[in-house]
């Protein structure tokens, strides 16, 4: 496996070998699914948009749906607009969506299709929308991509609202599962504070089995509540790279006032993100997640001799890192080899921060690759591996624990529907953290020293 | 079965008019095959918007023919996501002898940045082989470009050239852009091409290692699958010189021409190929088909026929017969499940015909079949070829033209006795899909989301057999779906083993107790 990654490390200076990111369009499509009876599109090629859905269908394993604009060689010459604009009617009068969400591609980035006015003489009908946004794929990763589409939605739905604020919060939640998305929601359901979340691709990318399929399901940000978010009192944007674009945004155009947190990954991230709401609407916060965070604290304290002191490896992308850095540490584990394939200075001087307040000294790398990663582990073993599915080969090859976590996870199931958010969230992952690494002693152990009881 | 004219009008009239008469070319249902051929449009453009399940001419290239070569390692000039895609999803396995030279588990892309788009990436692009060969000491290059590159115009083979001259192994550039042709077909084409230029003919041999030396093209050991063949072709007693691509190399791909036969399994992704080794080559092709207990029986027999050697005829025939009294037993009890039950079969480029045979042993008819990007000989029979108009789209990919080669241009076998044979099988001949098929069938071309949708309901199969980006549509409406492009994470389902495990598989599908939980019981037993 892997086996021609050399140990010796070798100056690079070109390109990726084993990337550890993706292209804008991908992350696009998934925010873009966070939207009520919305269908997103695809301007370029088809092939991108295949990629797209196949690659999403993977990881949620539920029906990912999306149309392209279908370029052949001559409307890569000529321009696009002809196939946007047919591709706009044919969308609505086939598939009859509420909304459309366009994303460009490399390949209309590079000819330079101008979205806006190609939209600005395509004949949407009466009551319908289409939003847009720029995602081209020679600059930053998915989560770009995400941030871009979550900004369109800002950009094309929220008009300046009333100067008088209402008393609810918007929640951009990132580039997260559905199942966190559910979580978030619930703890603020529990705190009795009215919010508007989106992207939401609850009920979407984990659709419930019926019987019938429907292309449209039940769940998605309403367009209306969208528009609706620039009257809220202020925003919290959970995880830089993903969601403060649109946070900011919102605030220059209707004046919201943003927060932007960590991904509410692990007990400090959860516990600044409940204080945060506390804060802002004067409120207690209910027993139920006092009592969450009780029994986290609980586990924290029953395990940690299982991992305290070990290393860890981690790779995917920056929002989720930050937060997960910080609970490795909070769990007294060693984030030895910190790497995210997105690009961003700030990544590495906020990991790098964290890593120093700890005392702990650690490899942190953005726009990296898993061959670099691999060769760092390959010069200084760790204890556990956590990262989406492709670290499995690296697993394998140097024979490390391995936790599944981001995007994407395409060999396992279920991990869209749990929650790695919230105190819950942390239990979870505590419980695969754990798990992984106790069934590897098991494994290891000489027949003498398996043991029953711990 | 059978579909009423009206319903399929029904389906018509959502359409917007353009469409409809466009996509009223793309679907036919069968007529007797036996009075006339029945004409269907293939390979011509998605309309825009309309949700196809095509991908592109990168996809076809980098992710279906290269791909899967194990000691080349395959750069993707380009933007990172389309290298990424192409990333060890297609399932292709591989075996090498040597553990340091499979590189199939690595993703080699030039990750293009704004910057190279501006100023050009050709710079990026040989700084990227230099680093590759560094690291990988591989034997040989592919560097496949993706859209961006062909618009800002990087000479990926002026780059390719040189850095052949300086490092001296090959190194083959594919002009792959996803925009062209309209669909993964045009990069089979493109990375055909490639290959014969710059690989097949350049090994040292000239002779035929064994007397029973062949070639398996298209097949790409999804799953495992060219491991069952393998162990059938062996068992009988054929050297198999070349695997394309499945499980293949650079280093047997070199002594292609050698072979007495080329065996082709999937028509569309490499019939090009096919035809340029027998001009250059002198070797003819057969078209085989390994899944299905009696297409695989069949196929085998009519490569004994070909060879016409005493021998190796009853040894295939005591091989088929001791594979089948250990699978009909089996196989029996997966009949039983399945029998009856209806199928469709909407694939790639060959397995929407390639499977009928197989459901119909298990007792199954296919009441809707078609490809996502094939041409109208897929269809309609080799025999049509020279109707077929080339629009636009077909024109931009360039046909390379071989003549025979001087050294090693060896006919295998005389004209007479071709003759004599293509009467008994089907020696350079591809007969299509639609042949068949039964009356009253359907055949759909790219079949896109929204007949899917309609056509499940209308003909209620029980099963769906189609790709990932659909599966889960079907499953949604409560139909076992099974993908047929990567097989759900099973396999091998070829050769006679692999007829085993579809069976069982699609069986499983069937009796899963997890369906009857679909409906709650509060919905059925109202207050
Ligand atoms: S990198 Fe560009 S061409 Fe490739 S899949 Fe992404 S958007 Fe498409
Ligand atoms: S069988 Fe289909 S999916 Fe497979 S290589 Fe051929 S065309 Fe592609």
């Amino acid at each position: 496996m892997l086996d021609s990654t050399p140990k010796e490390m070798i100056q690079r200076k070109v390109g990726l070998i084993n990337p550890a990111k993706t292209c804008q369009p991908i992350g696009a499509m998934y925010a873009a699914l966070g939207i009520y009876r919305c269908l997103p599109h695809s301007h370029g090629s088809q092939g991108c948009c295949s990629y797209h859905r196949s690659h999403l269908t993977r990881h949620f394993r539920d029906p990912i749906m999306a149309s392209s604009s279908s370029f052949t060689e001559g409307a890569s010459v000529f321009g696009g607009g002809a196939n946007l604009k047919t591709s706009i009617k044919n969308v609505f009068e086939i598939y009859d969506p509420d909304i459309m969400a366009v994303h460009t591609t490399c390949l209309t980035e590079t000819i330079g299709d101008d979205i806006p006015s190609i939209l600005s003489t395509a004949e949407v009908p009466e009551g319908k929308r289409v939003i847009y946004a720029s995602t081209p794929s020679y600059v930053g990763s998915h989560i770009t991509g995400f941030s871009n589409m979550t900004t369109g939605m800002v950009n094309c739905l929220v008009e300046p609202g009333e100067k008088e604020k209402k008393e609810q919060v918007n929640v951009l939640p990132g580039f997260v599962n559905p199942g966190d998305m559910r979580e978030i929601k619930r703890m603020l359901k529990e705190l009795g504070i009215k919010f508007i979340m989106f992207p939401d691709t609850t009920g979407v990318v984990d659709s419930p089995m019926t019987g019938r399929y429907q292309m449209f399901p039940r769940g998605g940000a309403r367009v209306k509540d969208i528009q609706d978010s620039g009257s809220s009192k202020f925003t919290i944007a959970l995880g830089f790279f993903a969601s403060s674009e649109a946070a900011f945004l919102l605030d220059r155009k209707c004046s919201v006032p943003p927060v932007v947190l960590r991904t509410p990954v692990g007990i400090k991230a959860t516990d600044e993100f409940l204080m945060t709401l506390r804060n802002r609407f004067i409120q207690d916060i209910p027993y139920e997640l006092e009592e969450e965070r009780g029994q986290l604290v609980d586990i924290m304290t029953d395990t940690h001799f299982h991992f305290h002191g070990r290393k860890v490896a981690l790779f995917g992308d920056p929002d989720m890192l930050t937060a997960m850095t910080e609970f490795l540490l909070s769990l007294g584990m060693i984030p030895a080899y910190v790497l995210t394939g997105s690009p961003g200075a700030l990544f590495e001087k906020e990991i790098n921060t964290m890593l120093k307040a700890a005392g702990v000294e650690g490899k942190v790398r953005a726009a990296g690759d898993l061959f670099e990663l691999h060769q760092w582990i390959k010069n200084g073993p760790v204890d556990l591996l956590i990262g989406n599915t492709y670290g499995k080969y690296i697993a394998r090859a140097e024979d490390i624990p391995f936790v599944r976590l981001g995007f994407p996870v395409m060999d396992r199931s279920v991990h869209s529907y749990l929650p790695v958010v919230g105190y819950r969230g942390a239990m979870r992952l505590i419980e695969m953290i754990s798990g992984a690494l106790l069934d590897r002693a098991d494994r290891d152990a000489a027949e003498e020293d398996f043991e029953l009881v711990m | 079965m059978g579909l009423h004219e009206k319903d399929l009008n029904a389906i018509f009239e959502r359409y917007p008019a353009k469409v409809r008469r466009n996509r009223k070319k793309h679907i036919l249902v069968v007529k007797d095959t036996s009075q006339e051929r029945q004409q269907i449009e293939a390979n011509t453009r998605t309309i825009p918007g309309i949700i196809t399940t095509r991908g592109c001419a990168f996809a076809g290239c980098k992710g279906v023919v290269l791909g899967p070569l194990k000691d080349m390692v395959h750069i993707v000039h380009g933007p990172v996501g389309c290298g990424y895609y192409a990333w060890l999803t297609r399932r292709n396995k591989a075996r090498a002898e040597d553990p340091k030279k499979n590189f199939l588990h690595y993703c080699v892309t030039t990750d293009m940045q704004e910057s190279d788009i501006v100023f050009g990436g050709e710079k990026k692009l040989s700084g990227m082989i230099d680093e590759v060969v560094e690291i990988f000491k591989p034997n040989a290059i592919t560097v496949s470009a993706t859209c961006p590159v062909g618009l800002i115009g990087d000479d990926i083979n002026a780059i390719a050239r040189e850095a052949q001259e300086k490092h001296k192994i090959p190194i083959l550039a594919f002009s792959c852009e996803g925009y062209k042709g309209v669909s993964q077909s045009a990069g089979h084409h493109i990375a055909n091409n490639g290959l014969m230029e710059g690989i097949v003919g350049q090994g040292e041999m000239t002779e035929p290692p064994h007397r029973f030396s062949i070639n398996l093209l298209g097949e790409y050991n999804i799953g495992g699958d060219s491991w069952e063949i393998d162990r059938i072709l062996q068992g009988i007693g054929y050297y198999l010189v070349a695997p394309m691509t499945g499980d293949g190399s650079f280093e047997t791909l070199k002594n292609a021409h050698v072979a007495e036969l080329n065996l082709v399994q999937c028509h569309r992704s490499i019939n090009y190929i096919a035809e340029m080794l027998e001009t250059k080559y002198g070797t003819p092709w057969l078209k085989v088909n390994f899944i299905g207990i009696q297409n695989t029986i069949d196929s085998l027999r009519d490569m004994a026929l070909y060879f016409g050697d005493r021998e190796l005829t009853q040894r295939t025939e005591e091989f088929i017969a001791r594979e089948l009294a250990m699978i009909e037993p089996v196989m029996e009890q997966y009949k039983k499940i399945c029998q009856g039950k209806t199928a469709f079969c909407f694939v790639g480029g060959s397995r929407g015909h390639h499977y009928q045979g197989l459901f119909g042993e298990m007792g199954m008819d296919t009441v809707l079949a078609g490809y996502e990007f094939a041409h109208r000989d897929d269809y309609e029979g080799r025999e049509i070829i020279p109707d077929i108009k080339l629009d636009a789209d077909s024109r931009n990919i360039p046909d390379l033209k071989v003549t025979p080669d001087k050294e090693l241009f060896r006919l295998k076998i005389t004209p007479e006795k071709k003759k004599e044979l293509q009467d008994k099988i089907p020696l350079s001949n591809y007969q299509g899909m639609i042949q068949e098929m039964k009356d009253g069938s359907l055949v759909v071309d790219d079949l896109n989301h929204f007949e899917t949708e309609e056509f499940i309901r209308l003909l209620k199969p029980d099963l769906f057999a189609s790709g990932v980006k659909d599966k889960y549509v079907a499953q949604k409406m409560g139909i076992p779906s099974k993908q047929l492009h990567s097989y759900d994470y099973s396999g091998p389902y070829e050769g006679f083993r692999g007829a085993v495990k579809f069976a069982e598989d699609v069986a499983m599908g069937f009796v899963s107790p997890t369906w009857n939980f679909i409906l709650p019981p509060w919905k059925k037993d109202p207050l």
